[in-house]
């Protein structure tokens, strides 16, 4: 079967490739495009380790097909840094010890930096409900609260 | 498996029509993808409807709101108009999953999903939305309640697509209202809910009502007595006892781990009080 072709805006670049029908945008960026930041937690749009930023909504790529992402722009964690320079979020996340086993990780750092994108001075309470839709079985959330409250200070200072 | 993307709602129209074999309509995809992904739903053609012009718009008429069925609830939430019209049908279409999901999720996926859980369901039934649906012969609109017909079935036919969910232009002195109950904060399923939806006059006294409860059976329920119990009167304590006392009679629950029958009918009652509490207020009643 040759596959749909689809032509979309992955972090600033262009990008073609061939999918089937019922492919999701999720195994689109993992299995054909090498591009393994988002993970798949669950596949049903409850964990959020698959989020990713499409046309500047923040959506689970497991929730979207491949085919839908014609014409779209696309955001995914390996664009948030810039070569060896990490994205403020992504410091923040180490210093803080905010990961244990890693694998929510790239969908909190995007979901984050969602969050702040749209609010730059979020409360704590803004944080815990803007980031309810990722869930992390390590931290226990407080970490990860804590990285993206000094990240938004450092980033508003930016 | 087919995938399309028609560019007007005439071709989805045909397409489905002549389609043989199942066929879903993929607007946010945040129910149909998850049913594909479990193997409870395999389509040979899925039809995108998120190109047809004007799917994906809200519209402010003279007439009140053309939500378009392709609208994702995050762009609800964003709508200053609608927002201040009608917040008890936005507060219920924001109560719908994660952010993620919210930037996907739509109030016409959520009808047509039809779960008697679904959130904005009871809102839209409350306000008096109505459905406008294209089909093989024709435009109709019916009211939103006549869509679900039981859990996972509507009245559709072979070949029809909900364009738009259509609101009244908001009436003086009218406030509408959604709660839900769940066991936690955020990302959960109505164990019960509750929408209310009222006007009143220039003295406080309620005019106008519709309540509607979620969860509480196979499909939406229409309170018609509930209403009837606040009509003609301000919305003191004797009118919400016998909103609460009506609602909890009207429920037909079912009883699982979630919630016993005992529960979602006592809480039905407790949630259709306080949800006309503050659609009174939103009204401007004191």
């Amino acid at each position: 079967m040759a596959g749909i072709a689809v032509s979309t805006t992955i972090n600033g670049d262009t990008i073609e490739y061939l999918c089937q029908p019922d492919e999701t945008l999720l195994d689109v960026l993992r299995d054909r495009l090498g591009l393994t930041g988002a993970k798949e937690g669950c596949g049903t749009g409850d964990c959020g380790a698959c989020s990713i930023i499409l046309d500047n909504r923040l959506v689970c790529s497991c929730l979207v097909l491949g085919a839908e992402a014609e014409g779209r722009r696309i955001e995914t964690v390996e664009g948030m840094a810039h070569g060896d320079q990490l994205h403020t979020l992504q410091q923040k996340f180490l210093e803080h010890a905010a990961l244990q086993c890693g694998i929510c990780t790239p969908g909190f750092l995007i979901a984050a930096k969602d969050l702040l994108a749209k609010n730059p001075d979020p409360t704590e309470e803004e944080i815990r409900f803007g980031l309810a839709g990722n869930l992390c079985r390590c931290t226990g959330y407080d970490k990860i609260v804590r990285a993206v409250q000094d990240a938004a200070i450092v980033m508003k200072g930016a | 498996m087919r995938y399309i993307r028609p560019l007007s709602i005439e071709d989805a129209v045909g397409q489905l029509a002549r389609s043989a074999g199942t066929a879903a309509i993929l607007a946010g995809g945040s129910d149909l993808l998850v049913r594909m992904k479990g193997g409870f739903v395999e389509p040979d053609l899925i039809v995108d409807i998120k190109s047809i012009a004007g799917l994906s718009e809200i519209r402010e008429t003279a007439d009140g709101f053309s939500i378009g069925a392709a609208v994702p609830c995050a762009v609800l939430g964003e709508n200053a108009g609608l927002k201040k019209a009608w917040p008890g049908v936005v507060e219920a279409a924001k109560l719908i999953g994660s952010k993620q999901v919210q930037g996907r999720c739509t109030i016409t996926g959520n009808l047509c999903n039809a779960s008697p859980a679904a959130d904005s369901v009871p809102a839209l039934v409350a306000a008096g939305a109505r459905a406008v649906i294209a089909g093989p012969s024709g435009k109709r609109t019916i009211a939103v309640e006549a869509v679900p017909t039981g859990p996972g079935k509507t009245s559709l036919a072979k070949g029809e697509i909900i364009e738009a969910i259509l609101l009244d232009k908001r009436s003086p002195r009218s406030g509408d209202a959604y709660l839900r109950f769940i066991p936690r904060t955020e990302m959960d399923i109505a164990v019960v809910s509750a929408g209310v939806n009222l006007t009143i006059d220039e003295h406080g006294v309620v005019t106008a009502a519709r309540v509607a409860l979620g969860a509480a059976a196979p499909t939406v329920l229409l309170v018609e007595e509930a209403a009837e119990a606040l009509v003609g009167r301000k919305l003191d304590e004797a009118a919400l006892e016998r909103l609460a006392k009506v609602c909890a009679g009207a429920c037909r629950p079912i009883d699982d781990k979630r919630g016993t029958i005992e529960f979602r009918r006592k809480v039905a009652g407790v949630l259709a009080r306080r949800a006309a509490t503050t659609a009174y207020a939103r009204a401007g009643g004191k």
